[in-house]
């Protein structure tokens, strides 16, 4: 789905810092035309199937969900399994409901699906309002929650938000099933906590809180680009001050960012301008992000903390004061 | 008839002014438009580029024996096998030559180096993997600046020694042209006695037209017959089909090139490519058709860019804002090769309308063009030739004046607009401008736009802000454009050595219906709506019996096609001119047939009719049938007219173009409140379809302004040339427009209708650009380089200290 | 390396149509509908799924069959623009819209966009003009700048709605 890393790593594009990635003399296949190479297909109908083709296959092997982020890499050959095994047909992983105190959303559940979702829009409005600035229409109806969250590029939107939620991946693999925290999966751009043969199968967020405020904050370039700096809040007010708070950064570094004391400084406030001001730096303090078209490191960054200002605006206005 | 009112039958043609829904549009909503990738032929292989990753190196190897190993494919093209044909390098249009696969060398990124030919496209894709290419890697110039710097790395070393090319002297090794207009000496003396100067560095970035659909072709040779058929996206499809021949010694008579249903041009489409080549190429030695087919970030890296004008501006005023003189400087950066797509004798295009529309006594222009390690092209991106660099120039130039004489901007162009009376006005730069009333344009704009009151109010914000009430300011942008379109009059405007007139053929058959076919070729404009609107007037025949054809070289009289907003005024003209030779006929068959002179007939709507006694008449339908059976003794049979128009001048189309914007300056995010376009085209045709090309214009020029540009970083790599980076706007981003116009007819053309499709592009990025100038003026700035992305408007603003 | 690849069977109901076809499991779906089917009504103008002319209707969702695989089609209805028009014959409302109120220039964004209005209208049957342009955000058109394209689709909706249709452009 969202490409400019993967351009950005092939012939059209060399980063001034990988000039020994290609040596003089290398060799170099350039002007493919999107065109994905070839691979054996194999549709399960259960995770248990699907692991074990996965387990057969190694890293031969990728699963498709949506395929709005691994089709544009196996276009661009910059991934090439030999294996594609599609998750699309196995209905166990597809679906969004409560349980508990957890709400449950199942790997293949598309964005078009979160931001249809009653229950979402009334436990847990700000998927939906991320899920409508992701991308356009098209890409929604296929792009799944899943494959957002899983595959690490750090352009996507869902991984800062179900930090912010505190929300753990649920991972399934040879070895059975195994729980990551999302403030804990991201180790790098494209390299993330799951392991070969893995895949991730649902997301399990717990409830946040009644009357809780939220807000997600993405500026961007026009409708379904990557975020140029993005900020996800999640907050709770009590007698007119913030009771508890989460603050996560999108874009702005090569994983999302937990932005832990940003969150931390608003607490016991009134959001009033200083307070604000405090977390929005220390929201910058936390990011690396890299030049490119959406501008220089020095303006993300500046950005970040302008998105945080925001969002802890707006979420603070959108939540319900408590006894 | 007799039972219609004169108002009925008028209506009935849906004629010159009719907002005529679209012929094409049928076809087009259901499906069935018929695109050069639609078409599909027995047998057909797929052809495409291995290209270079870097952009400048040697090419020390390329092995392809891997990929000819691949079960499907059918062929690998080099240079080498190029070479025996005489086709590895190609002549532009500019004069210059161009390696058609990279000849040892490689001078720019993506340049093409083999062509992969095979079975179907996904193996075509396949073999590209394959083939090995070793590299030994050059310094890379990216910056024109750079490039003419004494020590600067020699980029076409083919060239070298050859220090006179196709435009004369060449000063520097990286040195392609100076071409100079004007009296040097007079505007430097206007200078030395100035009042008052201004001086700006004005830079107009590379970006590039990317119409939806890319550069394509399908080639098939057949050998028992020795003739070549071409579907190509051909905006000018006979120049294609001459450049053929004269490359590939087919006889031009055994070429059939076909220009089908294009998806957009913009420009883009005007030249000839290396995939056309290669494709023809690849037929020939195979005996089967060979399709080729861009993806998009070939189009966007490799065919044809625009602009890159670096234009070190001048102008010299009095006191009380009276212009006295303009020199401007060019560097003019044409990447690898020069393929700029220009009339033979305009290097520069007609970048020598920069004066305007005002009344510049002495102006002096010098144009250097310079080679780069970047893409090849420079075409007219919905402009005619290098008119929207001029346009630009001059109306930021024009506020940067104002804004040093501390004058109201549009007070300052009221002061110096060419005068009605003045046309047809001499421009100091060599033009005729035939015709216009610019005060009377910019007067109705203004009072739309309600300019006094965005001043105040624009004031009003500025105080805010200072106060530190808002973190928002405003912009009112200003553009008063005046192009020249409609190349060219032959005495000084040709291609390839051939005359830039165009052509119509019509022809009515017995029953009074009309096939018509010019040497224009539409790529969305609608030309088969339009042109029939034309014959429907002149002619009496309604449009809905009228059919066009364009884009088939062995129907189509010859013409030099569609692009720099030519074809109504000189494929227009010829229409007309052709329907009017009709007519005459026409006359002679009716007065035949009502046994009177034909002095005693005057034309009515839809035949003639005997003066003072209007019932006895004739239809032109009715006198279409006589010609084919009772024609008038000694009369030739037919009905039927070929008209080629030699254009006696250019037509001066123009605008007033106000933009409102709203700045955030935290983010740099910008907002248009309002877009205000009055356009005068001179006769309007269809108005519904010049609103739709002003739309698209407009768009265009917003995109261009805000952020679309293709980047090149220091190591030659391209940045950005995917539609993920390469700014092209959603219905989101896009602003709502606001239309108008004037009209003033142009006096030389046979319906004074002066194109309009360009003006758009042309007068909206300066009123873009200067919307976001005049926001940030308040806080000391003089000049702002475009493009205006959020971070290059936030970077202003913190250096301001905003 | 194709050689070795086993074909995979689709089925799929396109148009209203059930075809089954074996087909390279890299086939894009594009590329399916167009060479295959030789639907060649959708367009293919960018290939990194950002301009939208390949839009077609898959199960009643919008997609970009650019970035589909045709085996991700399997047991799906695909619909096209060449299966837009109604049942008798005459043009759908869309059509017309587009048509009337100067929705085209070159056309060749056009199949995508109607068949993009065309699902937007069944999930939003009244859209605002804010909501038309976000719901076509995913579909690029360099010729128009939107402005009637955005009074085609209102014109359609008016149809559908059964309201008198606004005048053209202008």
């Amino acid at each position: 789905m969202q490409l400019a890393l993967l351009l950005q790593r092939t012939r059209f594009y060399r980063r001034n810092n990988e000039k020994s990635c290609y040596p003089t003399g290398s060799q170099f296949h350039g002007g493919n035309k999107l065109i994905p190479g070839p691979f054996t297909y194999h549709p399960p109908s259960s995770v248990a199937e699907a692991i074990a083709v996965l387990a057969a296959h190694g890293d031969e092997a990728r699963p498709l969900a949506g395929g709005h982020s691994l089709i544009p890499m196996m276009k661009l050959r910059m991934a090439t399994p030999e294996h594609l095994v599609d998750l699309g047909a196995i209905k166990e992983l597809s679906g969004i409901r409560a349980d508990g105190a957890d709400l449950v959303i199942g790997a293949t559940t598309t964005q078009a699906e979160l931001i249809k979702s009653d229950l979402l829009a009334a436990k847990a409005p700000i998927i939906r309002e991320t899920a409508l600035q992701i991308a356009d229409p098209q890409i929604r109806s296929k792009g799944t929650l899943g494959g957002n969250v899983a595959n690490g590029d750090p352009g996507n939107d869902m991984p800062a938000v179900m930090q912010c939620l505190n929300a753990r991946y649920v991972l399934h693999g040879k070895g059975g099933e195994r729980i990551v925290a999302a403030r804990d999966f991201y180790q790098g751009a494209y390299f993330t906590a799951l392991q070969e043969g893995e895949i991730l199968v649902a997301v399990r967020i717990p409830t946040p809180a009644a009357g809780h405020g939220s807000s997600y904050e993405k500026l961007k370039r026009k409708i379904g680009d990557y975020a140029t700096a993005a900020t996800a809040v999640i907050l709770t007010v009590s007698g007119g001050k913030v009771a508890s708070a989460a603050v996560t950064l999108t874009n702005v570094a090569s994983t999302p960012l937990f932005a832990e004391e940003a969150g931390r400084l608003v607490i016991g406030s009134a959001c009033d301008a200083a307070t604000i001001k405090r977390a929005a730096e220390a929201a910058k303090a936390i990011t690396d992000p890299a030049t490119d078209g959406r501008g220089t490191a020095a303006y993300r960054r500046e950005m970040a903390g302008v998105m945080t200002a925001r969002a802890l605006v707006k979420a603070f206005a959108r939540a319900k004061t408590g006894a | 008839m007799n039972d219609m009112t004169p108002a009925q039958r008028e209506a009935r043609l849906e004629g010159v002014g009719c907002k005529r829904k679209r012929v094409e549009d049928v076809r087009f909503t259901q499906g069935k438009g018929n695109y050069v990738d639609d078409i599909k032929m027995p047998g057909m292989l797929h052809g495409d580029f291995v290209r270079s990753q870097y952009g400048h190196a040697k090419i020390k190897k390329i092995d392809t024996s891997r990929a000819k190993a691949l079960p499907g494919v059918i062929a690998v093209l080099t240079a080498e096998d190029l070479k025996p044909l005489g086709l590895h390098w190609m002549p532009t249009l500019a004069g210059d030559v161009q390696a058609v696969l990279a000849d040892g060398r490689v001078s720019f990124q993506n340049q093409e180096i083999a062509f992969v030919i095979a079975t179907d496209r996904y193996i075509t894709d396949d073999a590209i993997q394959l083939v090995d290419v070793e590299y030994e890697e050059l310094p890379v110039i990216v910056d024109p600046f750079k490039a003419m710097l004494p020590d600067a790395p020699v980029l076409r070393p083919d060239l070298e020694g050859k220090m006179t090319g196709a435009h004369g002297p060449r000063k520097h090794h990286n040195h392609i042209f100076e071409w100079t207009i004007g009296d040097k000496e007079a505007t430097d003396i206007a200078f030395s006695k100035a009042e008052v100067t201004i001086k700006e560095l004005i830079s107009y970035h590379r970006t590039h037209p990317s119409p939806l659909e890319t550069c394509q072709c399908l080639a098939s040779f057949d050998k028992i017959k020795g003739e070549l058929t071409v579907y190509g996206t051909f905006q000018a499809p006979h120049v294609i089909r001459t450049v053929a021949s004269l490359l590939s010694k087919i006889p031009e008579h055994k070429i059939h090139v076909i220009a089908p249903d294009i998806g957009g041009g913009f420009g883009n489409k005007v030249g000839a490519y290396a995939g056309y080549i290669c494709s023809i190429v690849a037929s020939i030695v195979t005996g089967l058709p060979v399709k080729w087919v861009e993806d998009r970030m070939e189009n966007l890296s490799t065919t044809s860019f625009a602009r890159d004008y670096h234009m070190t501006t001048e102008i010299a005023a009095t006191k009380d804002g009276k212009v006295t003189g303009l020199r401007v400087h060019v560097l003019a950066d044409h990447g690898a090769f020069d393929s700029c797509a220009d009339p033979s004798k305009w290097p520069a295009g007609f970048f020598n309308i920069v004066t305007g529309s005002y009344d510049f006594p002495v102006a002096h222009v010098a144009v250097d063009g310079v080679y780069t390690n970047k893409a090849p092209g420079g075409v007219a991106y919905r402009c005619s030739f290098r008119v929207t660099e001029a346009a630009y120039c001059i109306e930021r130039g024009m506020d940067i004046l104002a804004q040093k004489l501390g004058m109201d901007p549009a007070d300052l162009r009221m002061k110096n607009f060419v005068r009605r009376e003045q046309f047809p006005y001499q421009s100091a730069l060599g033009w005729e401008y035939d015709s216009g009333d610019y005060h009377l344009a910019m007067q109705k704009a203004m009072d739309a736009i309600g300019y006094k009151a965005l001043r105040a109010e624009q004031k009003a914000k500025q105080a805010a802000f200072k106060r530190g009430e808002t973190r928002e300011i405003m912009g009112l942008g200003i553009s008063f454009f005046t192009e020249i379109v409609g190349a060219g009059p032959s005495k000084n405007c040709d291609i390839l050595g051939i005359a830039m007139f165009d052509s119509a053929e019509i022809r009515i058959h017995p029953t009074g219906s009309i096939i018509a076919r010019m040497g224009s070729k539409s790529q969305g404009q609608g030309h088969e709506t339009t042109w029939a609107q034309i014959i429907a007037t002149e002619l009496g025949i309604p449009s809905d019996d009228i059919m066009i054809e364009e884009g088939n070289t062995d129907t189509a009289p010859y013409g030099l096609g569609t692009y720099g907003s030519r074809s109504t005024p000189v494929a227009g003209a010829a229409i007309a001119m052709a329907a009017r030779k009709i007519k005459n006929k026409a006359q002679m068959i009716a007065a035949h047939l009502l046994e009177v002179s034909e002095y005693d007939l005057e034309w009515d709507i839809d035949g003639f009719r005997v003066k003072g006694n209007p019932s006895r008449s004739k239809t032109m339908k009715e006198i279409a049938w006589a010609a084919y059976n009772s024609p008038p003794p000694g009369l030739e049979p037919g009905l039927e007219a070929v008209n080629y128009y030699d254009p006696p001048n250019m037509t001066y189309p123009f605008g007033a173009y106000f933009c409102v914007m709203d700045i955030d300056v935290d983010t740099g995010v910008a907002k248009t409140r309002r877009f205000y376009a009055l356009d005068d085209c001179g006769t309007r045709i269809n108005p519904m379809i010049i609103e739709g090309q002003v739309h698209g214009g407009l768009t265009e020029a917003f995109a261009i302004a805000m952020g679309q540009e293709i980047k090149y970083d220091e190591m030659g790599n391209v940045v950005g040339a995917s539609f993920m980076d390469f700014f092209i706007p959603t219905a989101v981003e896009t602003p709502k427009w606001e239309t108008d116009f004037t009209v003033t007819p142009s006096p030389h053309h046979p319906i004074g209708a002066n194109g309009v499709g360009e003006s758009p592009n042309v007068g909206g990025v300066p009123a873009f650009s200067n919307a976001v100038n005049d926001a940030f003026q308040f806080l000391g700035s003089t000049h702002i380089q475009m493009p205006h992305d959020a971070w290059r408007i936030w970077e202003v603003g913190q250096k301001l200290g905003a | 390396m194709t050689d070795t690849i086993e074909q995979v069977a689709v089925a799929v109901t396109i148009n209203g149509k059930r075809v089954k076809r074996f087909v390279d499991p890299r086939t894009l779906l594009i590329h399916f509908l167009r060479e295959e089917m030789n639907l060649t009504g959708s367009h293919i103008g960018c290939e990194t799924s950002h301009c939208g002319a390949c839009t077609v209707e898959m199960d009643g969702l919008s997609v970009k069959s650019c970035t589909v695989f045709a085996v991700q089609a399997n047991d799906t209805e695909v619909n096209t623009v060449e299966g837009l028009a109604n049942a008798d014959g005459t043009l759908h409302a869309l059509q017309e819209g587009f048509r009337q109120m100067h929705g085209l220039q070159c056309g060749f964004c056009t199949p995508g966009m109607l068949m993009r209005a065309k699902v937007l209208l069944s999930e939003n049957p009244d859209p605002s003009e804010d909501e038309i342009r976000f719901g076509i955000a995913g579909n690029l058109c360099r010729c128009t700048g939107y402005q009637n394209i955005v009074k085609a689709i209102q014109y359609a909706a008016d149809k559908l709605n059964g309201r008198a249709q606004k005048e053209a452009a202008e």
